[in-house]
């Protein structure tokens, strides 16, 4: 335990300054290590558990060119696609801000960037939800064999659209669940660097979180082209 | 249990020092409540090992039960309304009862069973303490891990509960969607995927572990070989879990959404499932295998007393299945793909089987003038070289497409698998547990009877299934029911042998339960091993060494460092002298 020396020159310790490593770690820079691989090996996983969408979207696409590409330029609108992915980038940015200011023991800039890049995940959320999931129910244009859209506006669907709409739908409904996942971790880190949780010392949560949310980012950086940018 | 003679209480204020992991902490509330929430991967291994052992025990009990409706083929009846049906005995009264049977069979063996067995169970209590480390990199994580097991596994028995799955623990599609209540599938793919987390945090726990908590002085080339196999299997458990999980997920997603991505009937592609499903399943079996063939290297050195013959090519070979068990999935779809990528996976296939050669011509070459007790950690080692080869030239004959057309889908697939997941697996599972049984309860156990445990194993299980390749090159098809009566003959050898089988694991179970009774106590290092768990009490003390260990001698240096002539349970000499000069 580090001594909290008791003279009157002292302020009390934030608790980043007083954190002990967990006993079975030698000191306090094996443990931030251990914890940084432990972080990578968990996001391959993860990497891992989307190839499968995007294995599934290649293989489709390849049976079914012309119907995705009609289906991506009918169903989806590349302008909210785009607007989500800066907002997503931006997001990415405030967190690696976070990290810088953790480690040159900027509290409140920390505190700050995490805060907002929740809010920037909540308005990627709201936009999906709002403005593509609920008018696609609305419509009928759902996945597989729950769709019912009959066509408007001059667009005749074709047989294979429901499987666009299946990849769609599945990807990213996927990664609406790991964008929300995010937004609950970054408000706990939010909420413990403003009790003083993070600093120069210790700041292993803020790293290995601002990594989860880059790698939420980079999945939608690929979710995007694949499936709004066909045509 | 043991306590250990307080001599260093004194000296550190506290005296979970000198004590046990095993002794209690407070009544028995409050040692139950230490267990659920234990972070100490001993603890969390014993847990692991009682549920294993009980999921194995299910598993059993559905072979045995497959086996027994296998003893007669079924009869065509006339039912009262006039109709022909096929029945069987009780309680297989109708085919779909029989297909619910070897699924249930099947799924409890791989997910709850073998998949988390050696890394579990022996690889958490084991591999910390050969490190010379305190515990896994995340003790949390790893008590995560325990809890999603049970999560899984309740969820998958749930399944079973709820009437059982018939589609095999393949669950192909169309089939595996095609059901109007598809609740039950839903209830095994999800606990299948709630146990592959299980898989996929702990092989993330040891992947750190080895890299970040070895002991002062212990490089990768000074780890014993267990850890080594523990290792490579992380990486397939990181790598190729995650595959299963999609896979399950969109399954499940089909079955209750119908997006149709493996559905022909809506523009899906159900050989892209089996792509899928194979591409984890295949590294899958090599999870199985691979922690296997760590405790192979250790029996082998420690009960044969000598070095393991070829350290780096045993150690490196692990690291090469790993590798190329991800590029053979398509050896299960011979009949299912083209042609060409038949042939590209048929030679991918033959050349994985070369690093598993490898390892079996190395401790065939470290038992050659080895000083070799016949204990039974020894003889299942034994009777893994025996089989595990078996299981493996055999998988060649399946590997190779000409004969490959005649085998596919037949019995002798499924005496294949056997041989390598039970004849190899459990087999040194069972090796295994003896093996480290005195380290992990402080007890040793009767070694006159577990021998013949291992005697009737070794009976039992070659009868089982050697009978089932002479089935299946004969024709026998793989999960019927019945079968044409000149095959009855050859099923009844099978019937006998597997209860011969399940007499011997139940022979283990009492030598097991009575050592735990009644069992003399350990020394702390019965066998006069040199890997580093050895070198702490039996069982070791909560923080596993009384002071940090440091690396004094490699894990098999049997050659340099015990004198001949030394008994095994006078092993670890006594602490050099340290005035004298040392080497």
């Amino acid at each position: 335990m580090t001594t909290i020396t008791n003279t009157s020159a002292s302020v009390s310790q934030e608790p980043w300054e007083r954190y002990k490593h967990q006993p079975h770690w030698r000191n306090n820079e094996d443990e931030f290590e251990a914890a940084k691989l432990g972080m990578w090996i968990f996001l391959a996983t993860e990497l891992l558990l989307f190839s499968g969408f995007f294995c599934a979207y290649f293989i489709l696409r390849m049976f079914y060119p012309e119907s995705f590409r009609g289906a991506s330029e009918h169903y989806l609108d590349w302008r909210i696609g785009a607007i989500n992915t800066i907002v997503l980038l931006v997001s990415s940015w405030n967190v690696a801000v976070a990290v810088r200011a953790a480690q040159v023991g900027k509290k409140k800039l920390l505190a700050f960037n995490v805060f907002f890049a929740s809010l920037l995940g909540i308005v990627f959320l709201v936009l999906k939800i709002g403005l593509e999931y609920i008018p696609k129910i609305h419509k009928g244009e759902l996945p597989g064999g729950n769709f019912w859209f009959a066509g408007a506006h001059g667009y005749d669907p074709s047989a294979y659209d429901p499987m666009f709409l299946s990849v769609y739908w599945v990807s990213t409904a996927t990664h609406g669940f790991h964008v929300l996942v995010g937004v609950l971790l970054l408000w706990w880190i939010g909420w413990r660097a403003l009790k003083g949780h993070f600093g120069p010392k210790h700041y292993t949560a803020v790293e290995n979180i601002g990594l989860y949310w880059h790698l939420v980012d980079i999945i939608w950086i690929f979710l995007f082209p694949l499936l709004y940018l066909v045509p | 249990m043991t306590t250990i003679p307080a001599d260093t209480a004194g000296a550190h204020g506290h005296d979970d020092h000198n004590v046990s992991y095993l002794h209690p902490k407070g009544g028995f509330w409050v040692t139950v409540w230490d267990w659920m929430t234990t972070v100490d991967h001993k603890k969390i291994g014993v847990m692991y090992l009682f549920a294993i052992l009980t999921s194995f025990f299910i598993g059993g009990v559905a072979a045995l039960s497959v086996r027994l409706e296998l003893f007669e083929p079924m009869q065509t009846v006339k039912n009262a309304a006039g109709d022909s049906v096929v029945t069987g005995m009780w309680p297989f009264s109708t085919l779909a009862a029989y297909n619910r049977a070897f699924t249930l069979h099947g799924a409890v063996m791989v997910f709850m069973f073998i998949i988390p067995s050696i890394p579990a169970a022996l690889g958490n209590f084991v591999l910390p303490l050969m490190l010379g480390a305190k515990d896994v990199a995340f003790p949390r994580l790893n008590l995560f891990s325990w809890y999603i097991y049970v999560i899984g596994s309740i969820f998958a028995v749930s399944a079973i509960l709820l009437g059982g799955v018939d589609t095999g623990w393949t669950f192909y599609t169309p089939y595996s969607e095609s059901a109007a209540d598809y609740g039950r599938v839903i209830a095994m793919t999800m606990g299948a995927f709630i146990l592959g987390f299980s898989s996929i945090f702990t092989g993330l726990n040891f992947i750190v572990t080895v890299h970040k908590l070895r002991a002062p002085g212990m490089g990768w080339f000074d780890m014993p070989l267990f850890v080594w196999a523990i290792y490579a299997t992380a990486i397939i458990q990181v790598l190729a879990t995650p595959v299963l999980g999609v896979t399950l997920l969109l399954l499940t997603i089909e079955n209750i959404f119908k997006i149709g991505i493996f559905n022909p009937a809506l523009g899906g592609d159900p050989v892209l499932y089996q792509h899928f499903f194979w591409f984890y399943s295949h590294p899958a079996v090599y999870i199985m295998i691979l922690p296997g063939m760590g405790i192979m290297s250790e029996l082998i050195a420690t009960h044969a007393r000598k070095p393991i013959f070829g350290y780096k090519f045993v150690a490196f070979s692990s690291m090469g299945i790993a590798a190329v068990s991800f590029i053979v999935w398509g050896h299960h779809m011979f009949t299912a793909q083209g042609e060409l990528a038949s042939v590209i996976f048929s030679g991918l296939t033959f050349l994985v089987a070369i690093p598993s050669a490898i390892k079996v011509f190395n401790w065939t070459a470290t038992l050659y003038k080895g000083s070799i007790s016949i204990n039974t950690p020894m003889v299942y080692a034994l009777a893994f070289l025996f089989e595990f080869s078996i299981g493996g030239l055999t998988g060649l004959f399946l590997g190779a497409l000409a004969t490959d057309m005649h085998l596919h889908d037949t019995y002798f697939v499924v005496a294949h698998f056997h041989y390598v997941m039970m004849g190899g697996t459990v087999m040194a599972f069972l090796g295994g547990i003896h093996h480290w049984w005195p380290k992990m309860f402080g007890k040793m156990y009767n070694e006159r009877w577990a021998l013949v445990g291992a005697a009737l194993v070794f009976i039992g299980f070659n009868m089982t299934f050697f009978t089932q390749f002479i089935l299946g090159s004969k024709g026998m098809p793989r999960r019927y029911g019945t079968y044409v009566p000149e095959f009855q003959t050859l099923h009844q050898i099978s019937t006998i042998g597997s209860m011969i089988l399940g007499l011997g694991m139940l022979v283990h179970l009492a030598v097991f339960v009575l050592s735990l009774a009644a069992g003399k106590k350990a020394p702390p290092n019965p066998w006069g091993s040199l890997s580093m768990e050895w070198e702490t009490a039996s069982p070791p003390i909560e923080h596993n060494f009384p002071h940090e260990p440091v690396v004094r001698h490699g894990p098999y240096d049997y050659d340099n460092t015990v004198p001949p002539q030394t008994k095994p349970g006078e092993f670890p000499l006594p602490a050099p002298d340290p005035n004298a000069q040392g080497h």
